[in-house]
């Protein structure tokens, strides 16, 4: 039996820059290749939180740093700012 | 048909001013339906960039007659106002079963005009249903700057819209706004035919105003889409003020005194006096 391990990624945008926050946007990768998730397949957000993820034996690798704005772009909006990047590592047979 | 301009009135465009689209649910009547999945099927002439509607459009065509029924030429001229040119127009076409959805994306380039916006108008000839995909739109994310498909990270936020609808809709979009096509499950073909407008006049109270000062308006444009971080969340009313000030002619407009209060400067008044 093989024992080569995938990763699965979670991909969650959180509402501050709190990891317990509320999950405001979601996306997902699926390194065994049994899923296939892609853009605007699910209304409902696969944790209420990021410590939800964590919870359910996701490990946070990766958040996003607070960058001050560059001044005179104060009031700018642009991208989703509080990223936090998640992964589970699965046997894949 | 009415000859009765059907202009959007002032909570109409303030929806659209805070969502940054709006939906026409079946205004196309059947017959037009059914004759364009022939017309796309035959292809459509290319429009060189910047055509007037006319020239774009020879009357009788059916681009022509799409964009004259009644209730899309006043929505229309409520965004755009008369005589806007034309330069894009396309059928996106997506297959049975197609394995991948579009990123989510903003057309075109990075556009950072606050004092002018493009519509796009989306019409759908046949229902689309939950299982046919149809298009993504995320409520609120059009005066995000971002560039293009540099959003494809984004496969879902909360309150997206995952768009069904009867058989003859027509959406308006502004130009910033976040969208895609979803992945096609079904076994139907899905069509949907885009043709952005770019104004020639300011935009600036080109609906029918009568009922500009009821409190509805200010209802639409305070509204907060699930998705919005917290604090971010108020960056976007404020841009939204900015716009609605723009739009309605109104330097004054405000909504929980936030333009107004980071623009108060007793200091520099002073020095001018």
């Amino acid at each position: 039996m093989s024992t080569t391990v995938r990763q699965q990624v979670l991909v969650l945008y959180l509402d501050t820059s709190a990891l317990d926050s509320r999950v405001v946007g979601w996306a997902r990768y699926d390194g065994t290749g049994t899923t296939r998730p892609t853009t605007g397949d699910s209304d409902e957000p696969p944790y209420e939180s990021g410590l939800a993820a964590l919870e359910d034996g996701w490990r946070l690798f990766q958040a996003a740093q607070l960058i001050p704005p560059y001044p005179g772009a104060e009031h700018e909006t642009s991208f989703l700012k509080h990223e936090f990047f998640f992964e589970k590592l699965v046997s894949s047979g | 048909m009415s000859t009765t301009r059907q202009l959007l009135n002032s909570v109409q465009t303030a929806r659209f001013v805070a969502h940054g689209f709006l939906l026409l649910d079946g205004v196309v009547p059947r017959e037009m339906n059914e004759e364009a999945l022939g017309v796309f099927a035959a292809g459509l002439p290319s429009v060189p960039y910047g055509t007037p509607v006319p020239k774009a459009f020879p009357e009788g065509s059916f681009a022509r007659r799409l964009v004259e029924l009644p209730a899309v030429a006043g929505a229309l001229e409520s965004l755009v106002g008369p005589d806007p040119t034309v330069d894009h127009h396309f059928v996106h076409t997506r297959v049975p079963h197609e394995g991948s959805a579009q990123p989510l994306h903003a057309d075109a380039l990075i556009d950072l005009r606050t004092d002018a916006f493009d519509v796009q108008l989306m019409y759908y000839p046949q229902e689309v249903t939950a299982s046919m995909g149809g298009t993504l739109i995320v409520p609120g994310s059009h005066l995000r700057r971002t560039n293009e498909s540099d959003t494809g990270r984004y496969q879902n936020l909360r309150g997206q819209t995952r768009l069904t609808c009867p058989a003859g809709t027509v959406a308006l979009l502004h130009h910033g706004i976040w969208h895609g096509g979803r992945r096609n499950d079904s076994d139907t073909v899905r069509h949907m035919y885009k043709i952005r407008f770019n104004p020639t006049v300011p935009q600036v109270r080109l609906w029918d105003t009568a009922d500009l000062d009821t409190p509805a308006v200010r209802q639409e444009l305070e509204r907060g889409f699930p998705w919005y971080e917290q604090a971010t969340g108020r960056l976007e009313i404020l841009n939204r003020v900015r716009l609605w000030r723009a739009l309605s002619g109104d330097p004054a407009f405000d909504i929980e005194y936030w333009a107004t209060r980071i623009t108060n400067r007793p200091a520099a008044r002073r020095s001018q006096a």
